[in-house]
Formats: C-alpha cells, sequence, structure tokens
C-alpha cells in the first residue's frame, strides 16, 4: 500500500511523444522496484518527471502549413522593419518620368502607380501600417470581447440575455454599411479603423468565449474554486479563460487576416488611413481606374493582401491540428 | 471435445506511428468453443478491447495484426474485406462499449434494424422488419412495434444496450463479441442486460467472448475466464477454478481489490496493486507484471515465461504461481479503520430541495416540479462514514451539493458544527464554515484544470483558508499533502494531463484536506476509476479518516463498496430516503424492497454463491411530479396494492437506528431470505 503510485511515475516518463531519457529509466524502475520491496517505505518518491511536455507554440514547426503561413508573415514583417534602410525611393515621391510607361522595370521593380509612385517601396511602406494596425484592433477586439463573453457565460442568465441579443444586433447588421456609417460619420482615421473592428469582430470574440465558459463553468474545478472562496473574477479570469486558449488563438490568427480584409475594404471604400500614406487598399482602389491598361497597379497590392492574410489563415490551420493532435 | 470455433494462434498486434511501433498485444493464443462463454478481465489498458478490434479486423490504419485468427477453420486475420464481411454479417458479430455511439442518432431504431437482415441476398423488408421485430421482443424490450418508430434519443441508456444486442443478434452470429457492455450503466439495469445475455446464450448457443473489468460480472456469465495483462494471457481457467485457486499474482490481487457483499472495513481490507499498467512502450522483459509484482525475482522472473497447466483447462503463466498465496498479505497493508465518536458533526432536519422547471412565459402553463430531494434527515458523528447510495437520479449528488454550499435547500434544516447551513451558499459561508465542509468530486478528468500545476490549487487552497503564509511554507505544506495523498512530491508541479486518474483523485482529496475539514464529502469518488485503483483510494481515504478523524459522506451506486466502507448508509429513490440504518442492518433482512432489488443485482465475484434474482421492471420514472404515494410502488415487486400508489408509506423503525419506509410490516420484512447464500456442496472460497 505504502508504494501505491511510485511505478506510475515511470509510466508519466514514457509518455508516447517524450523519447524517454534512457539512463533515467532504468533508475525509475529500480526506484520503485525497491519501494515495492520494502512496502513500509512511506511514499516512495520517485522523482523521475522527464520533461515537461512540449506547449503549443513550442511544436509549431512540426506543422508544414504553419510554417508556410510563418514564412510568409514573417517575410513582410522582415521588410516592414527593414523599410528604412532598405534602398526603396520615398513612397510619396512621384516620378512622373516613369508615368509614360509605369510597367516593372530595373528601376521601378514592381512598376508606378497612378500618380508615378513606386509601387514596391508604397507596398513594404503600407506593410508596417497594416502589420501594426491589424494586430491592435485584433488585440483591442479582444480586449472587448473577451471579458464579455466570460460574463455572459458565467453568470449566464439576464448577463447573458442582455450581452447576447446586443451581439446579434450588431452582428445582423450588414458590415459595409455599419463601417460607411462609422466613418463617414467621424472620418477616416487610425481609431476609426480600430473602433470599426471593435464592432465588427469583437461580439464574435464574445460568442466563442461564452461558448467555451458555458462548456467549463459546471466542470468540477471551478466548484472547487467556489468552495475556497474566489471571486468571480479569480474564477473568471484564471480558472476558465486560460482553457479557452486553444481555439482563442486559432481564432486570433484567423481575427488578424480578416482585420487585414478589413482595413483593405476600408481604403477601397476611401474610408481607410488618411493620405498619403500608403495603404494597400487604397492602392487597389487608385488602381482600378487604369485597370484595363495597367492591372498591376491593382494586382500587386492585391497579391500583398492575399498573402498576408494567407499567411495569418495557415497559421492559424497549423495551430488547430496541432491542438487537435494534442 | 468439439473443435474450437474460434481458434487465435500466435496473434500479435503492433500499432505504429511516426514515432516507431509498439506491441500492444506480443504473442496471444487461445479458443473458444461452440456455445462456450470466454470472459477476458484485466485493468484498462490491459490490451482487452486491441484483441475484439483484431478479430474483428477494426484494427485501423496504424494497427497490424499477425498470427492467425481461425473462424470455424477459415483464416481471417488475412480475409480480403469482401469475405471479412461474410464473416461480419452471418458469423461474429460485436456489441459495443457506448450504446450512444453504436447507434445513429438521425435513424429511427427499425430503419437501423432492418440493415442487418436485409444484408443477405433476398430478404424483403416486410421480412427484415418481422425479424426485426421479433428480435426486440426478444431483449425485453415491452412494445417493440413502437420503438422501431423511435429515435435512439427517445430510449434510456438500458433500453438502447437492449436494442444494439438486439442488432446484434440479427446477423445471427455464431460468436457474439461484448467489450463491456454494462459499463456506465445503473446496477439494476446492468443486472437486467447480463440477465439478457445469459438467457439469449442458452436460446441460441451462440458463444460469447465478454471483456470486462468487472471480476463479478464475470462470475455471472462466463464459463471460462483469461486474465489478461499488457496483451498477455496471464491466467486461464474454468471460472469456479479460477475463483476458488486463482493462481497468478495479479489474478489474485486483482481479485483482492473487488469489494464484496460478505465483508466490511473490520473483517477485511482491499490489497490494491501497486501502480498502474506499464505503458506499452516499456513493456518490462519477461514476465509484464514483474514491476508492480511483489514475488518479483531478480533474474527469473525477466525471462520469457512459459505458459503451464496446472489444471484442467487451467493454464497460467508465472514462474512462482505455487508461492503465490506466500506473497500477501503484508501486514502495514491491512486498514485499521477509525471508530466514530458520539460528537454530532453533521445534521439534516426535513431538508428539501425541489427546482421549479419551466412554466410557460404567460404563466398559463402548469408548474412543474421536480423534487431532487425531500424531508431528508439523518445525523452523522465525529470519524463516522455516511454512505448514500441509490441509481442515477435518487438525488444523491444534489444532496452532496447542498451540504458542501454549490446550490441552496428549498426547505428544511442543515446544521453543520452547529450552524444551519441549508441556504448559505459557498460564497455566503465563513472561511471557517467553507474549509469545515470541502468536496471529493467525481470525474477524475474534470476536477483538476488542466491550465494549473497539480499543486496550484492545494497551494491556493492553502493561501485561501489561510493555513500557510506563502511562498516556502506553502511549498512545503503543499509538499506534505502530496505525500500525505502517496503521491511524489514533485508530482506538483506536473499539468493534469500527466497524471492518471487515480493520482488526480490523490490530487483532489488533497486539495480537500488542505483547508482541514471536519467533514467530507465524496460524490462517487472511485466510480471513474479501476477496480485495483479504487482499493488504493478507499484504503487511501480510511487511513487519512483515522488520522484526522474526519466525517464523510460518501456517494455511491456501487452497495459492495458500501458495505466495505461505510458505518451509516442510507438508501435513496427519486429524492427520498427509502432505508437507512447502521450498515449491518442493511445488508440482511429486514430490508426495504428496493434495497432488496439492489442488492441482488450486484454483480457478486463468487460463481459459488447463490443470488436470488429481484429484478426491477421499466427504468427510474422521472422525478418530475411524483406519485402521492410510495415513490417505488411503480416498480415495487413487492407491492401490497393500491394503498401504495395512494398513501405515502410509514416509517418503520428497527434496532438501533434502523428506518425502512414501506407500507410491508418490518416483521414481514425480517421473514424474507436474504440475497446471497452460498451454494451447500461448494467450500467458500479463501
Amino acid at each position: 500500500m505504502a508504494s501505491t503510485d511510485a511505478p506510475s511515475d515511470v509510466t508519466a516518463l514514457g509518455r508516447p511523444e517524450l523519447p524517454a531519457p534512457p539512463e533515467v529509466m532504468p533508475d525509475a524502475v529500480a526506484a520503485s522496484l525497491t519501494a515495492l520491496a520494502a512496502p513500509t517505505a512511506p511514499g516512495a518518491p520517485v522523482a523521475a518527471l522527464g520533461t515537461k511536455p512540449p506547449n503549443l507554440l513550442r511544436r509549431l514547426p512540426t506543422s508544414p502549413i504553419a510554417m508556410v503561413g510563418l514564412a510568409l508573415i514573417g517575410t513582410w514583417v522582415v521588410l516592414a522593419v527593414l523599410a528604412p534602410v532598405l534602398p526603396l525611393d520615398d513612397p510619396n515621391r512621384q516620378d512622373f518620368l516613369s508615368l509614360g510607361n509605369p510597367v516593372p522595370s530595373a528601376k521601378h521593380w514592381l512598376g508606378v502607380d497612378i500618380k508615378g509612385r513606386d509601387i514596391l517601396s508604397r507596398l513594404i511602406h503600407g506593410a508596417r501600417t497594416v502589420l501594426t494596425v491589424a494586430p491592435f484592433a485584433a488585440i483591442c477586439a479582444y480586449l472587448v470581447g473577451m471579458p464579455l463573453g466570460l460574463l455572459a457565460g458565467y453568470y449566464g442568465g439576464k448577463v447573458d440575455l442582455v450581452v447576447s441579443r446586443l451581439s446579434d444586433i450588431i452582428l445582423a447588421f450588414p458590415i459595409i454599411i455599419l463601417y460607411v456609417i462609422l466613418i463617414s460619420q467621424i472620418g477616416p482615421s487610425f481609431w476609426n479603423i480600430v473602433l470599426a473592428v471593435i464592432l465588427t469582430a469583437g461580439p464574435g470574440i464574445g460568442r466563442i468565449v461564452r461558448g467555451l465558459t458555458l462548456e467549463q463553468r459546471h466542470l468540477d474545478y471551478v466548484a472547487a474554486a467556489q468552495l475556497r472562496k474566489e471571486s468571480d473574477l479569480y474564477v473568471m479570469a484564471v480558472e476558465l479563460l486560460p482553457n479557452c486558449r486553444g481555439p482563442l488563438i486559432t481564432d486570433f490568427c484567423l481575427r488578424v487576416g480578416y482585420t487585414i480584409i478589413t482595413i483593405g475594404i476600408l481604403g477601397f471604400l476611401g474610408l481607410g488611413l488618411p493620405p498619403p500614406d500608403p495603404d494597400w487598399g487604397t492602392m487597389v482602389k487608385e488602381g482600378t481606374t487604369l485597370i484595363s491598361v495597367h492591372p498591376h497597379m491593382s494586382l500587386f497590392p492585391a497579391i500583398a493582401i492575399v498573402s498576408l492574410v494567407l499567411g495569418f489563415n495557415l497559421v492559424a490551420d497549423g495551430v488547430r491540428e496541432l491542438s487537435l493532435t494534442d | 471435445m468439439t473443435a474450437p470455433l474460434i481458434r487465435v494462434e500466435n496473434l500479435k498486434v503492433e500499432y505504429r506511428s511516426s514515432s516507431g511501433s509498439v506491441t500492444a498485444i506480443p504473442d496471444l493464443s487461445f479458443e473458444v468453443a461452440p456455445g462456450e462463454s470466454l470472459g477476458i478481465v484485466g485493468e484498462s489498458g490491459c490490451g482487452k478491447s486491441t484483441l475484439l478490434m483484431a478479430i474483428m479486423g477494426h484494427l485501423g490504419p496504424s494497427g497490424a495484426a499477425t498470427g492467425r485468427v481461425l473462424f470455424d477453420g477459415k483464416d481471417i486475420a488475412k480475409a480480403s474485406p469482401a469475405e471479412l464481411r461474410a464473416v461480419r454479417s452471418g458469423g461474429i458479430a460485436m456489441v459495443y462499449q457506448d450504446p450512444n455511439a453504436a447507434l445513429n442518432p438521425t435513424l429511427k431504431i427499425g430503419r437501423q434494424l432492418v440493415e442487418v437482415p436485409m444484408l443477405r441476398p433476398g430478404v424483403p423488408l416486410a421480412d427484415a422488419k418481422r425479424l426485426a421485430e421479433g428480435m426486440l421482443a426478444n431483449v425485453h424490450l415491452p412494445d417493440a412495434a413502437s420503438v422501431m418508430e423511435r429515435f435512439p434519443h427517445q430510449l434510456s441508456g438500458g433500453q438502447k444496450q437492449r436494442v444494439v444486442i438486439a442488432m446484434a443478434l440479427l446477423a445471427n452470429p455464431r460468436l457474439l463479441l461484448l467489450d463491456e457492455p454494462t459499463t456506465g450503466l445503473d446496477v439494476t439495469v446492468e443486472a437486467a442486460v447480463l440477465d439478457l445475455v445469459d438467457e439469449l446464450r442458452q436460446t441460441y448457443g451462440t458463444s460469447l467472448i465478454y471483456i470486462t473489468h468487472n471480476v463479478g460480472v464475470v462470475a455471472q456469465v462466463c464459463d471460462r475466464v483469461g486474465v489478461m495483462y499488457l496483451g498477455d494471457l496471464v491466467e486461464e481457467a474454468p471460472v469456479e477454478a479460477l475463483f476458488a485457486q486463482p493462481r497468478h499474482p495479479y489474478t489474485r490481487r486483482l481479485m483482492a481489490c473487488v469489494p464484496r457483499l460478505d465483508g466490511d472495513k473490520h473483517t477485511t481490507s482491499f490489497m490494491p496493486i501497486p501502480g498502474q499498467p506499464s505503458s506499452l512502450r516499456d513493456r518490462p522483459p519477461g514476465c509484464p507484471f514483474s514491476p508492480r509484482c511483489v514475488g518479483f525475482t531478480p533474474g527469473l522472473c525477466n525471462h520469457t515465461v512459459p505458459v503451464e497447466d496446472i489444471g484442467p483447462n487451467h493454464r497460467v503463466r508465472c514462474f512462482r504461481h505455487r508461492e503465490s498465496p506466500l506473497f500477501e498479505p503484508a501486514a502495514q497493508e491491512i486498514v485499521a479503520p477509525a471508530e466514530p465518536s458520539a460528537e454530532l458533526v453533521l445534521e439534516a432536519k426535513g431538508l428539501s430541495k425541489i427546482y421549479r422547471l419551466g412554466g410557460s412565459f404567460f404563466g398559463a402553463q402548469r408548474r412543474a416540479e421536480l423534487s431532487a430531494n425531500e424531508d431528508l434527515n439523518f445525523a452523522a458523528k465525529k470519524s463516522e462514514i455516511v454512505a448514500i447510495v441509490g441509481e442515477s437520479g435518487s438525488g444523491k449528488s444534489t444532496f452532496a451539493r447542498i451540504l458542501a454550499g454549490l446550490q441552496d435547500a428549498t426547505s428544511g434544516k442543515l446544521v453543520v458544527l452547529g450552524s444551519d447551513l441549508a441556504n448559505t451558499t459557498a460564497s455566503e459561508r465563513t472561511s471557517e464554515q467553507l474549509s469545515a465542509v470541502q468536496m471529493v468530486f467525481q470525474n477524475p478528468d474534470a476536477t483538476l484544470n488542466p491550465s494549473h500545476s497539480a499543486g496550484f490549487p492545494i497551494a491556493r487552497a492553502l493561501k485561501k483558508f489561510k493555513v500557510t503564509r506563502g511562498g516556502k511554507e506553502t511549498q512545503s505544506r503543499v509538499a506534505e499533502l502530496f505525500e500525505m495523498v502517496r503521491l511524489a512530491p514533485s508530482l506538483m508541479r506536473v499539468r493534469p494531463a500527466r497524471l492518471s486518474g487515480g493520482q488526480k483523485q490523490r490530487v483532489a482529496i488533497a486539495r480537500a484536506f488542505a483547508a482541514a475539514p471536519d467533514i467530507l464529502v465524496a460524490d462517487e469518488p472511485v466510480s471513474a476509476l479501476d477496480v485495483s485503483v479504487q482499493a488504493a483510494i478507499v484504503n487511501l481515504l480510511l487511513q487519512i479518516q483515522k488520522t484526522k478523524g474526519t466525517t464523510i459522506v460518501f456517494i455511491s451506486h456501487d452497495l459492495a463498496l458500501v458495505r466495505h466502507l461505510a458505518d451509516q448508509v442510507i438508501v435513496m429513490y427519486l429524492g427520498k430516503v427509502m432505508e437507512s440504518g447502521p450498515v449491518s442492518s442493511l445488508f440482511a433482512p429486514p430490508f426495504h424492497p428496493y434495497t432488496e432489488a439492489l442488492l441482488s443485482a450486484v454483480p457478486v465475484p463468487d460463481p459459488t454463491a447463490e443470488q436470488r434474482h429481484v429484478r426491477l421492471s421499466g427504468e427510474t420514472p422521472s422525478p418530475i411530479n411524483v406519485p402521492k404515494g410510495c415513490r417505488f410502488a411503480s416498480r415495487c415487486p413487492r407491492k401490497v396494492g393500491t394503498i401504495c400508489d395512494e398513501v405515502p408509506p410509514p416509517e418503520r423503525k428497527g434496532e438501533a437506528g434502523h428506518m425502512i419506509l414501506c407500507h410491508i410490516p418490518l416483521d414481514e420484512l425480517a421473514a424474507i431470505a436474504p440475497i446471497l447464500q452460498h451454494k451447500p456442496s461448494e467450500r467458500a472460497p479463501a
């Protein structure tokens, strides 16, 4: 009896994905056997734990899909970071000489746009905007959506009713119209884009968190926390929220991708960042006037948007796959 | 002896994955004669289900079987998919563990059943329907025609399992494989399903391979038993011989873990098997059981163990089986139980919990009432173990939650250490009141937060209850608690996903004891665990109780286990106490007809015992708007007459606080024969 669970540590060592360090194994077996031979040995602690199971992010390199996604995102991040030191044109400098023949050339690798500005330079400088605005807006949406979802899921009843119906109303609104109303009322600016993203993504995030919270709030570990007088805030933030992380990491990656699209749409509608900052959506829109003659003016920024969104989607897929095989 | 129906020769099963292959079954041979019933027992993770899957050819892309599986002389291990299909549709059928997963939720029962006979050429739909309906009647489903028209969710768990058995039998199998078909069913339903399996075997002469972890079930339905450990049959014997003279140390320990109706904590102690089965990857050389065997001899047991014939049809794989009775019991393993003192710590007076359900939006509809607990009265003394028994839906968990403060009561009093806590939930209780009552939950997989280390909730409880001041002091106290539940303190930094079910329950017990409770509410703490682990946890609870003097309210559906550990027992049915009293008074007449039925449904791990069969008809009725008379009247085999339906039964008081809620007078109930009797000619097992 005294050594009841001693050899179980041995088994814990041999988890399938862990190559058990060979020099530890025999010791553990020997230790548990000694413990068995002497049933009086109290506890018989066998300190053979092996390494911690690698967490999701550390296992990410095992997923080829995620790695392709990370490569796409990484390329843009590196370009955006290095933009000031790269031998690029000023993104707002107009090269009137190239306007006659704006197609890609040795001087302008991706050609120039309708105003004679270097497209490559504008794309890379535009990446700086996209890569800051999109994750920032998504994080803001999470900061609003997660607490609402937790409250609705944990308390249920009237709180849930109010939160859920409000988010239903917002979700039921056609998104484009919402953007137009919003931004035409207060004008295009960085904070308006963030506000637009919070309004459109927040309810969706809230729903996911609410669903995950509902699943968990009747589990025994929540009851156990209540039995030691933990506050509701503590239960929500420390007990429930960490267990939502799997789906939320996936959702965050997708959400950043959607936000990039949203920013693109806003730019295309003329509601993006105020000019003359390079903005991919605005670039697509400006190119449309000459799309039949010089499609590259819209095509390259469109490809830029697609590649970055695809990158985030692929990472999301990879994370989801990994979390399923966990 | 006639030619065997199925003969497995040198079967080897491997699972391959990207990180190498593991051997689930190294080298297995056995046979089953026509009409014979072979039981295979073992803990979870011993390759029992893998064996069935290998026979059925269901191993999947990662599994690979070599060796021969001769069914009726034909080797089906190498059969083509078409040949396998023929075997499955007329030779071998299987009943899976979870009836919910075995039935398609979107199709009517009838539709799913007629598919089976229609697989044979030339069977028209009308005939198939007739066959299906007939088979539903054969598995004792009332009103077969209406069952055909229902969807699976409209049937109860027991009814679904009957449908699955009917479906398997429609294929006219000569061999029926059953994979834990009664796990997860209530004990009375389990007994009825076992009766059915036995009856069908007599009627159709089908051979069975019955897989279970429950030694009692094997004693009831099998002719021959194979004990499986890590993919090896370590012992194989006719059922009587195995129970009379188990030889392999694993068999002996497995049987010593099973709670019995004829022993309690004062007379016997469980002898849990240390540890758990090795993982397939770390398969020990030689005898697979050697790392857990008290008789392990280096230099002997790590060589390959030959099969030895030791009696008629009795084979064992152990070098030291002749000495195996000498390995046990070590004196240290006897658990001395605590004695209850006179001090009253817990008293329930007329405690009721009523849920008011639905009611339409405008109040037009009559409100339904679900009475989960009604008029509960009992008292518990310090260091006493009070067991609450009943089937699912009897309201025992509701009471546990009220006691712990996770719910409030509708009316009545619940006096804990002098203060009434019936309407004080956890958030309103003071720290002292909270720490006085702590709880251990049922599901080991939900009891710990997967995001936190095992030691985290314990450290947190110590901090919240101001037991320690944090830092090093807390850490060392957590380590002490881990040692108290016999876990290596290093495990406190491990996430729950890396712990086994038994280890998780130990952490849960340590967490409950962090608050130094006077009362521990244990809500089915062992029902999800293997018997060997269950025995270890029960021993642990008894030991901790002995040192701490804790009162334990033990919720369980397992009467044999309750018999083992309780001082006082309360039998509940549909929220009401049917019988209560000291443990000794409950297991002998007079007993309540419901207790009688529960007792006769317990699978007794003793083939020589004569167990009187009392079977309840139907399922537990809904607890909504219960009848005004006796709640058990609708299923009672001893129903007196209309008085049972109309008039609430009186409390009949027996000796030593024994109470029975029944219209039948005590002396009449006392005249009922006991449930268990040993067959006169045979000796009781050691």
